[in-house]
């Protein structure tokens, strides 16, 4: 564990860690134009390149709760303008159960974020990042699956 | 012997004998009370050891695949084997998923039907013995006498201790067979479908979570659910890749957490609820909880039910575009 992990865990000026899936060709050029057009958004978040919305195994999104994420949001392309035409409308239909069945399990659905940003929304992507944010801030460090290491000296 | 299982035998004889198949897979007695383990014939002599009762829990789908891994050789060709395989409901269901995903061929099956009235569950029958282990058991027709090892008989009537997948059952016939010996009655009273479901929803995050935990600290990691379940026919399980590794093979909870979610998200929209996971799992875990909140989903967002016909599509291979979105975080 990190000493990153240590002090959030300790609750001194927690911030929380949030794991982005982004489309390449929507949502990744999204966040880019958010950050070259000079719109602020939160540090919190860990951006993961992913070629399409639909190459997201919704274990990716389990294993990232697991290895300490306190929120995970995943974004595509919206419904119609997918580069492979269909993978985001695939993709939507495996999000739908995966939010559901997490929050079913008791793990808080305020964790987990999907939404659709296309290349020309920069400033959408930092309102919906802010949104994330704020949600996860709501319901403080994740602690249901994280998997932990005993602390050697 | 019932009408069912000496019908059975005759037929399996005679396909044996004209070359209509290579192998039958049915069910034969195990040696435990009120188990029946899978059994392969070869040859027509051997038909006497196939049963059908009401303990014939496992899902024979879940044995199809392997046949079919390698051709055999035969008069000096290399062609892949005549099947024939015993099905109820949930197995024919099972049978559909695997024919679309191209697990195993039509052509080479010979799907004998056979209508179903629900399985005995074991779990339930220990219930009911409590501490005292089950020596021995015989089925009289809606009831079963058991023995238990301190020689105390007990009569139980086999409708209280009907598996929950069978008592929820609403396809008790095979939906696709290539001979039917005969068609189980509809169930005669309405039951809610995922009652277990609507019920655990209520509950709140925490009690929820408490709860899971409580059932599945007790899983010790043994695949058993998986090594049932005939839509688990990976060459290599996530479970135990190691690039990447998905988690790990410990009994800590957030491993034993990601293996249920990733098992039950792996049926999403293929799961036909023939309890096989649940009769197989040693530690008696609640299983069916998950795997029919997934069921309860795809039935309610995509209006789909698992491997129902040969032609349709299953609900995550496809999608419409008018899916519902109302989750999608908005701005």
């Amino acid at each position: 564990m990190t000493k990153e992990t240590n002090e959030k865990m300790s609750g001194n000026g927690w911030e929380p860690r949030i794991v982005a899936f982004l489309c390449n060709w929507c949502s990744y050029a999204g966040a880019d134009l958010a950050g070259v057009s000079r719109i602020q958004y939160p540090p919190n978040v860990r951006v993961i390149r992913v070629p399409c919305s639909g190459r997201i195994n919704p274990l990716f999104i389990v294993k990232a709760l697991q290895a300490g994420a306190d929120g995970v949001l995943v974004s595509g392309c919206h419904p119609g303008d997918c580069h492979y035409i269909s993978g985001n409308l695939y993709a939507r239909r495996k999000f739908a159960l995966l939010k559901s069945l997490l929050e079913y399990v008791g793990i808080e659905p305020q964790r987990v974020h999907f939404s659709w940003v296309s290349a020309a929304e920069g400033a959408r992507f930092a309102e919906i990042l802010g949104k994330v944010i704020d949600s996860v801030r709501s319901v403080g460090p994740a602690n249901r699956m994280i998997k932990r290491f005993k602390e050697v000296a | 012997m019932n009408q069912v299982e000496e019908t059975l035998r005759q037929e399996v004889a005679k396909l044996l004998e004209d070359g209509t198949i290579d192998v039958f897979v049915g069910h034969e007695a195990a040696s435990l009370p009120l188990r029946t383990s899978p059994c392969f014939v070869r040859c027509p002599k051997e038909v006497n050891r196939l049963v059908w009762d009401r303990t014939c829990t496992s899902n024979l789908a879940a044995y199809l695949p392997q046949l079919f891994k390698r051709p055999v050789r035969l008069k000096g060709e290399w062609i892949l084997p005549k099947v024939g395989v015993i099905a109820k409901g949930c197995d024919s269901r099972s049978i559909v998923g695997l024919i679309k995903e191209k697990q195993i061929p039509r052509d080479r099956l010979f799907i004998i039907g056979v209508g179903c009235e629900g399985m005995i569950d074991r779990h339930s029958v220990g219930r009911v013995l409590g501490v005292v282990g089950l020596a021995d058991a015989k089925i009289d027709g809606n009831s079963v006498q058991v023995i238990g090892t301190d020689g105390r008989e007990k009569r139980i009537d086999i409708a209280d201790v009907l598996a929950a997948s069978c008592r929820e059952c609403e396809h008790r016939s095979a939906v696709i067979s290539d001979l039917s010996l005969g068609d189980a009655p509809a169930p005669t009273q309405e039951v809610s479908r995922y009652a277990n479901v609507a019920e655990f929803e209520s509950k709140s995050p925490q009690e929820r979570w408490e709860y899971l935990v409580a059932e599945l600290s007790r899983c010790i990691r043994c695949y058993a659910c998986r090594q049932a379940c005939p839509n688990c026919y990976c060459e290599e399980c996530f479970a135990e890749e190691t690039a990447p590794q998905w988690l790990g093979v410990t009994t800590d909870l957030p491993d034993v957490f990601v293996f249920h979610l990733g098992r039950v998200f792996h049926q999403a929209g293929r799961c036909v609820d023939c309890g096989a996971c649940v009769a197989a799992c040693p530690q008696g875990i609640d299983l069916r909880l998950l795997n029919q909140k997934i069921n309860k989903d795809v039935e309610e967002l995509f209006e789909a039910q698992a491997s129902l016909s040969l032609e349709e599509a299953e609900a995550l291979s496809s999608f419409r575009m008018e899916d519902d979105q109302s989750f999608m975080t908005e701005p």
